[in-house]
């Protein structure tokens, strides 16, 4: 394991100590979304990954 | 490789107010509201324009100098410290502007590397690559404005799919497994494109009022979809 592992794994578990408050207090408050809601982010996420897929095809 | 699982992780998209999104209608706020609203989209579009061609410029002088993965790691580490510590107590005041270009400029350098590895090998992925990721910005921001819906609710959604994405990264530096590295750039770009809607709808509702922090967001959101499409691609593409 050189230094640049030894870094980048420091710098994760930094970032993971950092988030974790945020991802409990984000988990409490956050609204509470519908099903329609959900859609409205599913359909543009999808259309994401359609289109990384086409990218990665293009390369090939 | 190891830097390019590193890289694609090592930006923490910054958050303050994850749940303190306002939930108004834009129909329902006064008018002054509403300007103060499209004054806040306005700025942060400027800011982040600039704020991505200096990391371009950055990221330009990196490879032309020839920086090894060592300097690109401690640029990014400083653009991260920065990030973490420096700009939430400077973005309210004009000092924020030259921390926020210290930054992307840090963060810029930090990727010469992997774009020069890149580069070397095949220079149409990171041409494709950032065509990719100008797309996806653009489609995102344009869905999110056009259609003013409130991504509020996916805070916390977002918020734990970071924290495995991260958790994920992590172990993946000492297991090295070459399809949990490619999972987790797949998973970065999906987080990061809800990050890019949760801003912006944010933004339109008044959630986010500081223009530097929505600049800051942004950006982290565009560099780590831009890393990970590079890294799919670079693996897929046959020349990783």
């Amino acid at each position: 394991m050189d230094w640049l592992q030894i870094g980048s794994a420091a710098l994760l578990l930094g970032m993971l100590v950092m988030i974790f408050p945020r991802v409990r207090h984000a988990m409490k408050n956050s609204p509470k979304g519908t099903t329609q809601d959900w859609m409205g982010f599913i359909v543009p996420l999808a259309a994401v990954i359609g289109f990384v897929v086409l990218l990665i095809m293009s390369v090939r | 490789m190891l830097w390019s699982i590193g890289y694609t992780l090592i930006y923490y998209n910054f958050k303050r107010n994850i749940c303190m999104l306002g939930n108004q209608s834009v129909a329902s706020r006064p008018i002054e509201s509403v300007l103060s609203t499209n004054k806040v989209i306005r700025s942060t579009y400027q800011l982040l324009s600039m704020t991505l061609l200096f990391s371009a410029v950055t990221a330009y002088l990196s490879i032309a100098m020839q920086a090894s993965q060592g300097m690109g790691l401690v640029a990014t580490i400083a653009g991260i410290v920065m990030l973490w510590f420096v700009l939430p107590k400077t973005a309210n005041s004009a000092s924020g502007i030259p921390v926020i270009f210290a930054i992307t400029g840090l963060l810029g350098f930090g990727i010469g590397p992997m774009v020069a590895y890149y580069l070397a090998i095949n220079p149409s992925i990171v041409m494709t690559a950032l065509g990719g990721t100008g797309v996806i910005f653009l489609g995102l921001s344009g869905y999110a404005l056009t259609t003013r819906k409130d991504f509020s609710f996916m805070g916390g959604f977002l918020m734990v799919g970071m924290l495995v994405i991260v958790g994920a990264s992590l172990l993946n530096i000492f297991m090295g497994i070459p399809a949990l590295s490619l999972a987790v750039s797949a998973g970065v770009i999906m987080i990061m494109s809800g990050f890019i809607l949760y801003e912006t709808s944010s933004l339109i509702h008044g959630g986010e009022t500081n223009y530097i922090m929505a600049t800051a967001s942004l950006f982290l959101s565009i560099l780590n979809i831009f890393t990970s499409l590079l890294h799919l691609l670079g693996a897929l593409g046959g020349d990783d």
